[in-house]
């Protein structure tokens, strides 16, 4: 190219430290095209950029080659400026100096030196290729899809739909509510989720603009940033839910009563055509066909009379034995993943025995929950009696790089000291033990909330670990340390929970494939900055809102989700999104 | 198959029982235990000893003999005899300053040694090498009825380094009775320590260890332990009495080494299991279940 004005960013010191700059500008003022060259202290201050927009100007360039740090940093800033002076975006190139050639060689500064000529005669060349292209501009469609239909979901949803677009709500299985839902009461404030989310949940399902696919899946995605298409799997319910008048007779009448439920943690049973719990939003019912006896029939080949039990309860003829899965494909212009997360298995945990009496904090949250197996009442799983000394262990996976997950869980310090509380409320004489390494309660009214699990339920807090538990007749025998006052200490217990690491919800590996997102170390969706980007994932037009991205509880669930739906609406704010023209040229 | 021997001190004296049923139960499963012509103590137990450096002295001795008799492994019964060496043959291989410095003190500088000789515990060699299922094929007196509780304490399973199974979760003598017909009895107590050494000089503890493992097999609904450790078949056999004298309520079982099982599910005959070693005599109890 002709006319091109080189500029090199000392960076304070960051690259004039590194780098001969003198000798860098001697090279390149000399190479073929280069008219201008400059250097200043810092490019991306004010005063730097208007040496850019000074030199564009007088000396009419049309080209300009800028080398400073990342282009991750500031490559939006001096595009914009370039663009401001009528230049074509693709007219100007960025070679990091800092990065890649000051801070790795810093011990040589020759090298050092060499290294960022050749960097910048790279870009010069490469700005030749820029005449060539102009950004693809594409109408954006403006609906969103969201996939999980949990509290982070259910809130990006209704945001989006507010602000006026169409959303459609996928959820894996038959009704919206996620992980909140199954608990019993949430802290700080012991409000009960069922009564704060199922009107979010009503909301969902009567919004103009939320299209609520409930048993249903991402199936493929293609596409990109304002104008992708998903196919999505319907999932065969066997019910038709069009017909269903959500009455409960199929689920009444089924013979099939034993089968362990998902939604109580296997505490307690469902029938084989069941909904999760009684305020399913979708109302509906759904066929487990590992289950139902008539479906294990047909699929071992056994041609005998089949149960039709729900058929014939039903009033509204619609039990649908024959359906299929169907598929659908859908154009959406952004996505908000929100698919949350699961407990580890405890029985990984093989420190401690496989034991009905040994649960964790989900199941722990089912006991004490009113749509529970229990009805709230406490009791314990082995033979329902109720329970006169708890321990709770924190820190059961997390935190332990060696065995298991490097990172905190999170929640647990809080969710602990609520269903000590809640055990308290419900036992009055019982006794209440958290065998803990440290109390983590960072929220508003989260140390509060722990003193007066401490204060007024009495719950006895030991600081150390649990290297043991075995069952000794009625009790469960935990061995474990108060490292404060030295002393072993030995508790007979009726109950133990387990406050076991959170993981991503079981598919989030195969749905960021899917989707073309990263995960990191840990499984979790990743964001584009840990600092300053947590709502954006490292795709363009896919957003991340809730523990898929990292663990947190429901407040800060929330408050992300808002801010995915904010991403969201401003991409829809635009009419076009201009897809960036990238170029390999390779010689063979 | 032929496989050298290493016997350790007690397996010659009061753990006679021990080699004997464990000699006659390998030979009729067509293994013949080599014992090495010469060999001297395995150092025993590792964290006593004061010099780290020269507590290596004794096991290196030994394997330095095994390499220069050609052999490249060594099957050792006693579980602490097991741990020294393969702890010291793990040092060999990795550590070469201390393994300069060692074997050429124990060679007198001609010899050379870097953890050539497999260590290995016999339960290795009967899962490994010959098979449970081929142990089970071979057992004629299926221990029908007979409830046994495995005890592996702790030297078989720690450090993870040494461990021959799943040091939370182990199941090599579970599989072993398994074959052998008998019923395995699982109990809390299982990997945990007898009390060791502590029996020289507190009793007392010992008592309290050994009266635990004891008392939670039994309630387990255990009716006899085995072991692989003749310090561990001291602690949790011999020291009964002393646990009677603390507590008169204690009931106590037999407590067998495995290969004396073997014996018996094998039929080799009382001769070889030296019952006459074991302080709970297990005869009784073994003739109302109908397999002696």
């Amino acid at each position: 190219m002709e006319k091109v004005g080189v500029f090199l960013c000392h960076c304070d010191l960051n690259i004039s430290g590194d780098v001969d700059v003198k000798k860098v500008l001697d090279a390149i003022s000399q190479y073929p095209g280069v008219v201008y060259v400059e250097d200043c202290k810092d490019l991306c201050l004010p005063a730097g950029l208007d040496l850019i927009k000074k030199a564009i100007e007088e000396k009419g360039l049309k080209g300009v080659v800028l080398n400073s740090c990342s282009p991750g940093l500031h490559e939006g800033l001096y595009r914009q400026t370039v663009v401001s002076m009528g230049l074509s975006p693709y007219a100007y190139e960025i070679a990091n100096l800092r990065e890649v050639c000051g801070w790795p060689l810093v011990c040589d500064k020759e090298e050092a030196t060499a290294r960022a000529i050749q960097a910048i005669k790279a870009s010069l060349n490469k700005l030749d290729w820029g005449e060539a292209v102009a950004p693809v501009s594409v109408p954006i469609t403006k609906r969103a899809l969201v996939i999980g239909g949990g509290i982070a979901g259910i809130q990006a949803a209704l945001d989006i739909a507010d602000g006026g677009y169409e959303v459609i709500l996928v959820e894996k299985t038959s009704s919206i509510g996620g992980r909140m839902i199954q608990l019993s009461e949430t802290f700080p404030t012991l409000d009960c989720p069922q009564c704060i989310e199922t009107p979010r949940m009503v909301d969902v399902s009567q919004h103009p603009n939320i299209k609520l696919m409930a048993y249903c899946e991402v199936e493929s995605l293609s596409g990109s940033a304002g104008n992708f298409t998903v196919k999505i799997r319907q999932k065969a319910t066997y019910v038709d839910w069009s017909k269903c008048t959500g009455c409960g007779d199929c689920m009444e009448k089924c013979p099939y009563r034993r089968i362990p439920a998902e939604f109580d943690c296997y505490l307690g049973n469902r029938r084989a055509i069941y909904r999760p719990f009684p305020q399913a939003v979708p109302n509906r019912p759904i066929i487990d066909t590992k289950g139902c006896v008539r479906f294990l029939r047909a699929g071992a080949g056994d041609t005998r009379e089949r149960c039709r039990a729900c058929a014939i309860a039903c009033q509204s003829d619609a039990i649908d034995f024959e359906m299929q899965d169907t598929f659908v494909e859908e154009k959406v212009g952004a996505i908000v993943v929100a698919t949350g997360y699961d407990v580890f298995p405890k029985e990984k945990i093989t420190e401690y025995p496989k034991d009905p009496d040994i649960i964790d904090g989900l199941q722990m949250e089912r006991l004490l929950s009113s749509t529970g197996p229990t009805a709230g009442q406490m009791k314990r799983p082995s033979d329902g009696k109720v329970p006169q000394e708890v321990v709770f262990i924190q820190c059961v996976g997390s935190r332990d790089p060696a065995h298991y997950f490097p990172y905190c869980s999170r929640v647990c310090c809080m969710y602990t000291a609520k269903q000590a509380m809640l055990y308290k409320h419900a036992v009055h004489d019982g006794q209440a033990y958290v065998f803990y390494m440290d109390i983590r309660a960072d929220g508003k009214g989260y140390e509060e909330f722990i003193q007066r699990a401490m204060e007024e339920d009495k719950v006895l807090y030991i600081r150390g670990r649990v290297s043991k538990i075995f069952r000794k007749g009625d009790k469960l025998m935990v061995w474990g340390i108060d490292t404060l006052s030295g002393n072993n200490v030995e508790i007979p217990a009726d109950l133990v929970v387990l406050a076991v690491a959170l993981v991503p919800s079981a598919g989030t590996k195969e749905l960021a494939e899917k989707l073309g997102v990263a995960v990191d170390e840990n499984g979790f969706m990743a964001e584009a900055n840990a600092k300053l980007g947590t709502m954006e994932s490292s795709t363009s037009g896919i957003y991340l809102a809730g523990m898929v991205q990292g663990l947190r509880d429901i407040p800060d669930s929330v408050q992300q989700a808002g801010g995915a739906a904010s991403k969201v609406l401003d991409l829809f704010a635009k009419d076009e999104i201009l897809l960036e023209p990238a170029l390999v040229a390779a010689t063979v | 198959m032929r496989i050298p021997y290493y016997p350790g001190c007690t397996l010659k004296t009061k753990a006679k029982n021990f080699e004997d049923s464990a000699v006659a139960s390998l030979d009729s499963l067509g293994v013949q235990l080599a014992e090495m012509p010469v060999w001297n103590c395995c150092g025993t137990v590792y964290c006593l000893a004061v010099d780290e450096t020269a507590h290596q002295l004794a096991p290196v001795r030994n394997l330095l003999r095994l390499k220069e008799q050609g052999e490249s492994q060594v099957v050792s019964l006693c579980t602490m005899c097991y741990n020294s060496l393969k702890r010291a043959n793990l040092l060999m291989k990795t550590d070469v300053e201390k393994r300069g410095k060692i074997v050429n003190f124990v060679s007198e500088g001609e010899g050379s040694y870097g953890g050539e000789v497999e260590v290995l515990h016999l339960l290795e060699v009967l899962r490994d090498e010959i098979g449970f299922e081929r142990v089970r094929r071979e057992v004629t007196k299926p221990l029908k009825g007979l409830k046994v509780a495995p005890y592996y304490g702790c030297l078989l399973l720690r450090p993870a380094e040494v461990a021959i199974d799943d040091p939370l979760r182990p199941t090599i003598l579970e599989d072993l009775l398994v074959s052998l017909g008998a019923e395995a009895v699982d109990f809390p107590h299982k990997t945990e320590c007898c009390g060791s050494f502590q029996t020289v000089n507190n009793v007392e503890l010992v008592v309290e260890c050994a009266r635990r493992i004891l008392d939670a097999a039994a309630e387990a609904g255990a009716e006899v332990m085995i072991t692989s450790c003749p310090l561990c078949a001291f602690n949790l056999d011999h020291r009964q009495r002393e646990i009677r004298k603390v507590y008169s309520d204690f009931r106590g079982m037999p407590v067998l080494y495995f290969t004396q099982l073997m014996a018996i599910a094998l039929e080799l005959g009382e001769g070889v299991c030296r019952f006459d070693l074991n302080h709970a005599d297990p005869r009784p109890l073994l003739a109302s279940k109908g397999v002696m």
